[in-house]
Order: C-alpha cells, then structure tokens, then sequence
C-alpha cells in the first residue's frame, strides 16, 4: 500500500435546498484501500460517494481524484468518471441492451476500443463475476444477482482505478447477497481502491481496511473494524451498531 | 368393467357455437334485445351498403380516372419513372423481409399485392408493370433470404437513399423538354403519388425535429429550452389548415424578392413544422418515463451527454412510445388530404376536379367511398406494421 491518497476530499460542503446534506467531510482514499461507510438513512453517505464521481455536485470544498480536481469543467469531470467504476443499488442496466452490449458500450464509445478487444475484455469479466453463459441475454431475463454481477463487470471493463458501491446489496434478495458480496470481496483482495457504501458488516469485517460512520451529514468516527466492532467511541456509532447487529 | 352411465350435457351445452352464443349474446332477456337489435341495425346499414354497392354505384367514374386519381396530371410518357422508384421500393422491402421477417409466414405475402392490384382495371401497361412489381419483391426476398447477414448492410443504405432516389425520379433532371429525365413539374404531380410524397417527406423530416424538440424541452439551457417550449406550443395552438394557408400566401412576404419556393414544397414545410410539435410532444413523454438511474449510469461509465442520448435513453424512449409515434404517423398521412383546400391536387384534390368534370356530375359517393377505402388500406398498413415492430423490439424488455 503507497502513501499516495487517490482520493483527497477537503471540507465538503453540499446543500439541497436549506438542507445541509454535508457538514465539512474531509477523508483521503489510498491507493488499495477498502473503505466500508455506513450510517442510519438520510446520514449523507450515499450523497458523499455520489460527489466522488460528481453525480452529485459539491457546493463547496475540494475534491481531489486521482490528481485531477472535480469542478465545473466538463472534461475533468468525464476524465474522472473514467477512472472510476460505479455499481449502484438498483443496478442501473440498461434494459433494451444485452449483457454483452451492456459491458461493451463505454469502452466502445468512450475509450475508442475495437468491438473485438471490448468483448474478448468483456468475457473475461462475465467469467470472473461468474456468469459468462449469460452473455447474450437481457438484463430483464436475469436475476437480481446476476445483474448487480453485471453491473460491476460492466463498470471494470472501464479499467477503472476506483470501484463506488452505493448500497450495491441493498435492492437484493437474501439468498442472492452472497454472490454479490463474493465478487466485491475478490476484487478487495485483487487490489482495487474501493470506496463501498454498504451495511453487510460480514464484507466491511472480511476485507475493509477503514470504515467511516457517517451521522447527519458528519463523519461521526472512523477506524479500523476491529476498532469499530470492538471500540467504538461514539455513542452514536455504539447505538446504530447494536440496531444492525441485533439480528 | 362396468357400464359407464355418462350423462351427456344437454345440446345447447355439446355445440360451441350454440354454447358460445348462449353465453355471449344470449346470457339475458336484456342481452337478447340487444342482441337482435344489433343484428337488425347491422342488417339495415350493411343492405343499404350493399344494394347502393351493386347496383346504384357507377364504378366507372373510378376505373376511367383511375389514373389521375393514382398520379394525377403526371405525363404518361415519364410514368415509367415512376414504376422504376416502385420497383426499388418493392425490391427493398422484398429484401428486408427475407432479412427480418424471416420466421413470419405471412409476411412475404405482402409482395403478392401488386398483382392482386393488376386486377383492378388499370389497363394494359400498367399490368404489365404490377406483375413485374411482384416478381421484383419476390427476386428481393429470395436473395434477402439467402444471404441475409451480406446484404444487410446495403439494403439499410438502399433504404436511407430511397428518398431521394424518389424525389429524383420524380422530378426529374434536365430542364430541357427532350433531354434525359425531363423535369415533371409539380403542379402536374398529384393523386395517391402527391399523398404519398407529402406523407413521407413529412414524416421523415419532422421525426428529426420532433426528437429535437424534446431534447430542447429538457434542455437545461434556459434559452433553448424556452425557444423549445415555445415553438411547440405556438404551432399545437393553431389548427394545420392555417399554417398551410400561411405557408402557401404568407411565407413569400419573408423571401427576399425573386425568390419562389415551390407550392408543393411548401405544403411540405407546413406539414413538417406542424407535425415536428405533435411528435416533439410524444418523444418528451418516452424521455420521462427514462428513470434518472439509467441517466447516472451512463454518466458514471463516462459516457457524454450526447453518447447517453443516442446509446442509452432514446432507444428506449423511443420504443416506448412507438404507438402513440405511428399514430401520429396515420394522422400525417390523413392530414394531408387537406393541402387540397390551398389547391394541390393530392388524393382529395384529384377528387374534387373528377367530380367537376360534367361527365362525372353527382357521383361523389363513388370516389368519396374510392379514396376513403384508399385511405383506410394504407393507414391499417401502418398500424400494423408497427405492432410488427413493437413485437419484435419487445425482445428482453423489462
């Protein structure tokens, strides 16, 4: 792990309206980092990894990726949502395209790849989330699952440095978390800087080398997770954690 | 084994037909009057139909004007230009649908048409052209069914250059009275051949606008989004007959003197700019139903604004409102009959000058029932060729 932050966010400030939805977050993302956030609904945290890739726009502050910083000019912004991979709750497929067309369009179109490169890329991808028999169908003739698998081949075949989770599990049936949760933990372990904002505390536990707990717009605590489990400081944090892991 | 003792359903219960009716139309002493007053309704209409059909109507007005009502005025010795642009039409959608249609038994059927038209009394020459329509179709499919993924590519180029090929033959070239392709001037164009034109043109041209429109509706441009608004809203509130007349008496007064645009171009323009608001509307309801996650995704993949548009939301967009666009579509092609009332002489046109002709004084039942029927063939055509459409674009929807 370099000391190098790809990430580097100062004093972030975003409004809706009269609602301050971020209070002054400040974090820096190291390169292989896995960063879990979590907190009760309404916190910010799906807010806050929005502004990463400026689908959500920042009112104030500075966000840093991966040297490039993110404000208003259109082309520093496409050049960062080239570097950064996003898999979103509802997945987020698009439906009138096949998996294949699905994970081929932005490297196609965006990185100016031949079909052939795209697709041999493509395949490799549908085999490492584990479904390349699927390649040929429609996202609609695909379980949960295997369209959130997809949607994370789908946003590596961008050769992204950054992979965004917001809540990837979330929209899933129990029994198809595993094979979501499976993928996201190999590609920790590969080396992929991953901001994840999620509640499965079994994947923060497993592969997070920080997790942050985000309260009304603030960063309440953040820690290693045997800090977190085992020595959370805030009453805040103790409180929401015995709500998730009561069951 | 025992004696099987079945007890047989009563009659009326062993006939499907009889059950059926029972059930349907028989279900109540209520139902039953409606029943046979509907028959007696049905009956009534359909033998004043028919009798008036058979022996009152006087066909021949039609089979004597059949030609002018199919192209109007156009010169007989350029016709075969016309046969020519048919016959590249017939022969593309021969090819598209040995491509496309390739599981539909019914759909190489259509190419039989042209010589089931031969029966209609079209004359000699004609004939001959229809049949040879037919054989082109059918020339078209079989090579669209043997080389399907060759040809492909060049039959969606046959079809992008279709119009213009039209326009050309139609027109024609050289100014120059014997010269090759001698300019066929456009007040002599009419008939069918005028409704059709005016359609096509129309349609083509005002789907590009509309879908422009309803981008520019959305735009988060505040002066191209107002200019949006505005234009759809100015051309919806005025009924198309009074952007026709100022098309037609107005749109020279903006010209710079000496400039003339053509009468039937400018019927085009009119019904272009009318009907670009109605599709711009229709498009605007597909864009809305586009959720925001499919905006987002794109855009976290990279993709730019116009990529989004064209890859990601106007497919399905436009997919979804491909009903309400053919309707709008039909309702193109009816509207055109009222360029007749600024004086071209399309479909309705011809039709009022072959009833003006002495000889044909009070037969207006008889062409009026002639190209409504022309009317209703090619609007159902459209109708159903888009539910043709939507069933094969609802693969793996949602």
């Amino acid at each position: 792990m370099t000391d190098e932050p790809i990430i580097k966010v100062e004093d972030v400030h975003k409004w809706y309206g009269n609602f301050h939805a971020l209070k002054g977050i400040n974090m820096d993302v190291k390169k292989r980092e896995v960063i879990v956030i979590f907190g009760p609904s309404g916190s910010g945290k799906s807010t806050f990894i929005r502004t990463l890739n400026r689908l959500e726009e920042h009112q104030r502050g500075q966000i840093m990726v991966d040297g490039i910083e993110l404000s208003h000019d259109v082309r520093n912004i496409e050049q960062i949502r080239m570097e950064t991979g996003m898999v979103f709750q509802q997945f987020n497929l698009f439906p009138h395209l096949t998996v294949m067309q699905n994970i081929v369009l932005a490297p196609i179109q965006v990185r100016r790849w031949t079909k052939q490169k795209a697709e041999e890329i493509a395949m490799e991808l549908l085999e490492r989330v584990g479904i390349p028999e699927q390649a040929h169908k429609f996202p609609g003739q695909l379980s949960g699952g295997q369209q959130q698998r997809v949607a994370i081949a789908r946003a590596l075949a961008m050769q992204p440095k950054i992979m965004l989770f917001d809540e990837p599990t979330s929209a899933l049936d129990p029994e198809m978390i595993k094979e979501v949760l499976d993928v996201m933990i190999e590609l920790a372990k590969s080396g992929m800087t991953i901001v994840a904002v999620t509640h499965e505390m079994g994947f923060a536990r497993a592969v997070a080398d920080r997790m942050v707990f985000f309260d009304k717009g603030e960063i309440v605590e953040q820690g290693t997770p045997e800090q977190i489990f085992n020595n959370p400081q805030s009453d805040r944090t103790k409180l929401f954690l015995s709500q998730i892991l009561r069951h | 084994m025992t004696e099987v003792n079945t007890v047989l359903p009563p009659l009326s219960e062993r006939s499907n037909i009889l059950r059926w009716m029972r059930r349907n139309l028989f279900g109540s002493w209520s139902d039953s009057i409606l029943t046979i007053l509907g028959i007696l309704i049905v009956y009534w209409v359909l033998k004043g139909f028919l009798t008036w059909a058979f022996t009152i109507a006087e066909w021949q007005v039609i089979s004597i004007n059949l030609r002018l009502i199919m192209v109007g005025q156009y010169p007989v010795e350029h016709t075969n230009r016309l046969w020519l642009w048919l016959g590249f039409l017939v022969f593309l959608s021969g090819n598209s649908i040995g491509i496309w249609a390739r599981q539909s038994k019914y759909a190489v059927g259509l190419l039989i048409i042209p010589v089931l038209l031969a029966l209609l009394p079209f004359g000699p020459e004609p004939r001959k052209w229809l049949i040879a329509l037919t054989v082109t179709g059918l020339i078209g499919w079989g090579l669209g069914r043997s080389q399907p993924e060759a040809l492909k590519r060049s039959v969606i180029v046959g079809w992008v250059i279709l119009l213009p090929i039209i326009v050309l033959l139609t027109n024609g070239l050289s100014e120059s009275e014997t010269g090759f392709m001698s300019i066929v001037k456009t007040n002599l164009w009419g008939g069918l051949l005028l409704t059709f034109l005016l359609t096509v043109v129309a349609i083509l041209f005002s789907f590009p606008i509309g879908v422009l429109l309803a981008l520019g509706r959305r735009s988060e441009l505040p002066i191209i989004r107002w200019a949006s608004v505005a234009y759809i809203e100015l051309v919806r509130g005025v009924p198309l007959i009074t952007i026709l007349f100022m098309a037609q008496l107005m749109l020279p007064l903006f010209l710079p003197a000496g400039w003339t645009v053509d009468r039937v171009v400018r019927a085009m323009i009119a019904m272009i700019l009318f009907s670009a608001a109605y599709l711009a509307e229709n498009v605007r309801g597909g864009l809305q139903a586009i959720s925001r996650g499919q905006f987002e995704a794109a855009h976290a993949l990279g993709l730019s604004g116009f990529q989004t548009m064209i890859f990601v939301i106007l497919p399905q967009a436009l997919r979804l409102v491909i009903p309400i666009l053919v309707g709008q579509f039909i309702a193109v092609f009816k509207d055109t009959a009222l360029v007749a009332i600024v004086g071209l002489f399309d479909l309705v046109g011809i039709a009022k000058t072959v009833l003006a002709q002495p000889a044909f004084l009070g037969l207006q039942r008889e062409v009026y029932v002639f190209i409504s029927l022309i009317y209703w063939v090619l609007s159902y055509g459209m109708s159903y060729l888009s539910r043709q459409l939507e069933e094969r674009l609802g693969v793996g929807k949602r």
